[in-house]
């Protein structure tokens, strides 16, 4: 099969892959430039687990082609802490134990992070609605909107 | 977090350092951090796709299979059927002696439910493994099949599994397990009431968020590790052990770190047959459920239907309690014949009822195996009691909490299988509810203490 290819930066890092023409975005980031981060829970666009940022704005990796994001910018949860410092959703997931078996963990801190980079002080309905795409089956929804407020809060403290 | 130190003062000690304070789960970070590995995030060079040929039907005789277009198609590495198993027939409790084994890891002469596991495709990539299973050519002769477990149970049903010759599972104690306490015949002729109801439930899907599956790596040594997401490490190794009739120090499963399970992975479904297939191959091996496979194929929550006849006095005792629990295995045990025991000594719930009568059973349909999930068993169970609960109360006129704070069981008394009730707090958390819920009840009640009566 012909390969094509792909040249994006990844958490800031440059990346340059060949892949099969097809092949997505999730597949490629996780089987051939090995961050793991993003998750497979449905490959048809359902469950939010595979969510990535592809500049600045909240995309499913599961339903995007690697071809199509030559020259973006994409950032996955494993690029968000800092010299092993937490960002502030990692941490507010943390606390408020907001995690269970953590699976659909990284697809909600980068929904969180698209709401958060766009509206700084969201209303629980606006995080309610930000999250809406993402399915946490272990039901740990009220515990995940709190991470959010709660990460909301200590941005909008810092920011001060 | 809330903690009620009034209850049960003089049985504790307040020297606890861990109990009700808040600590850090050990696995968060790597959650929030996305460096968790779950089994799917290992990716080995060479690495194979296992796709799946089900059966489109639910009840059918297999007459042939033809693999020789598929294993043609490129990208096509090896191809399984049954005759490939060394211990092709099998049944998970096993380990702890419940029989007989009536399960086949890929499907031998006959299919029992629609979605079974016929033929194994190995390829170089998904996609190709997928095409070439389409390619695979079954022919079936479609069979009558059962899908109510009434109809099932009737004499002259088509039978579903020849395992067990019969549609229900043989206990010791004959056609059901049974529970007989007192004289529940003439309980009812003594009650002033009596209420039968019946209650039925349709089958669970866990819809965990990662699907089931695992990884296989050959170690080049006769020896395989098995990444999975099962929920039963052991449980699955050893069965792995007699399927593959291999000796368990071959076998190195890794796991541990489940994306959701609910009792959904506590089957032995993909890892036998992904490491057959690395064996096979001497390739590393990746199965893992699509979403479609996840929602249609791995095991529900069994459908249940729970009659029951109660006879209730004015005064609110229940003094006589008749079930018959059905819970519909579909067409393989798997854990539901272990679910149906656990009803049968759950049903009078945590009542005590000095006249008691229990059938269930485990039966069989063409229906996708159901197995363990969240307190399988007596889960629904619990809500045909509840509801039971609630009706007997408006048929006697009486509040619905007190009704349960009079029949309520308390440590000494003797529960219908035999065991003496023992650290019971029922009582105490229904005066706690009617409190929190603002449900007020007789003052009576809120003295009362689950400790022995006469204590
Ligand atoms: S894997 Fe992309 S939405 Fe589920
Ligand atoms: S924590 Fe398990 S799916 Fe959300």
């Amino acid at each position: 099969m012909a390969k094509v290819p792909v040249q994006f930066t990844l958490n800031g890092a440059e990346k340059a892959e060949f892949v099969d023409s097809g092949t997505t975005l999730l597949h490629a980031l996780r089987d051939k430039i090995g961050d793991t981060s993003p998750k497979g829970g449905c490959h048809q666009g359902t469950c939010g687990a595979c969510s990535v940022i592809i500049d600045g704005e909240l995309r499913l990796s599961c339903l995007t082609l690697a071809e199509t994001c030559n020259g973006a910018a994409i950032t996955t949860t494993s690029g968000l802490s800092q010299g092993g410092v937490l960002h502030p959703l990692q941490r507010a997931f943390l606390d408020a134990f907001a995690t269970q078996c953590g699976f659909c963990t990284p697809g909600m801190i980068m929904a969180a992070k698209v709401l958060l980079d766009q509206t700084p002080n969201p209303s629980r309905a606006e995080v309610v609605e930000a999250l809406s795409g993402n399915i946490c089956r272990c039901t740990g929804y009220e515990p995940i909107i709190q991470a959010v407020l709660t990460a909301a809060r200590s941005n909008s403290q810092r920011a001060a | 977090m809330e903690l009620r130190k009034n209850y049960f003062a003089d049985q504790r000690k307040d020297d606890l350092h861990e109990i009700g304070q808040p600590r850090p789960r050990s696995d968060s970070p790597g959650h929030v951090t996305g460096k968790t590995a779950y089994f799917a995030d290992r990716n080995f060079p060479g690495m194979l796709h296992l796709k799946m040929v089900r059966s489109p039907y639910h009840h059918a005789r297999i007459r042939s299979i033809d693999t020789s277009e598929a294993e043609k198609h490129p990208g096509v590495v090896k191809i399984l059927t049954a005759k490939d198993v060394p211990h092709n027939v099998y049944t998970i409790l096993i380990l702890i002696q419940i029989g007989p084994e009536d399960e086949t890891v890929l499907a031998d002469g006959k299919v029992r439910w629609k979605g079974e596991a016929v033929v194994a495709v190995l390829a170089e990539t998904e996609r190709a493994a997928q095409e070439a299973a389409a390619k695979v050519k079954v022919d079936y002769e479609v069979l009558p099949a059962v899908f109510d477990m009434q109809e099932a149970l009737k004499p002259g049903a088509p039978i579903v599994n020849e395992y067990h010759g019969q549609n229900y599972y043989l206990y010791d104690s004959g056609e059901c397990r049974k529970v007989r306490f007192g004289d529940v015949e003439a309980g009812f002729t003594s009650a002033d009431h009596i209420l039968e109801q019946s209650y039925q439930s349709s089958p669970i899907e866990h819809a965990p968020t990662e699907t089931t599956g695992c990884v296989v790596v050959p170690e080049g040594n006769d020896r395989f590790t098995c990444y999975t997401n099962t929920q039963a490490m052991f449980f699955t190794l050893d069965n792995t052990s007699i399927i593959l009739q291999m000796p368990g120090n071959k076998l190195h499963f890794v796991g541990g770190t489940v994306g959701g399970g609910f009792g959904g992975k506590v089957d032995v479904i993909v890892e036998p047959i992904a490491i057959l297939g690395a064996k096979l191959t001497g390739r590393p091996v990746c199965f893992i459920y699509s979403r479609e496979e996840e929602m249609q194929i791995s095991s529900p929550r069994a459908a249940e239907k729970v009659v029951i006849k109660d006879g209730v006095m004015n005064d609110g005792r229940i003094v006589a309690r008749k079930v018959t629990g059905y819970t519909d295995a579909g067409a393989y045990s798997r854990h539901s014949p272990y679910g149906a025991q656990k009803g049968a000594g759950h049903y009078p719930g945590p009542y005590t009822i000095p006249n008691v009568w229990i059938d269930t059973y485990c039966v069989y349909t063409n229906r996708t195996p159901s197995s363990a999930m969240r307190g399988f068993g007596v889960t629904i169970g619990d809500f045909a009691l509840e509801v039971q609960m609630d009706k007997l109360a408006r048929l006697i006129g009486m509040d619905p909490l007190e009704f349960r704070f009079i029949n309520a069981y308390r440590d000494g008394d003797m529960k219908a299988h035999r065991q003496p009730t023992e650290g019971a707090a029922l009582i105490e958390c229904m005066q706690e509810a009617s409190r929190a819920a603002n449900w007020p009840v007789a003052e009576k009640y809120l003295a009362m203490s689950s400790y022995a009566k006469g204590a």
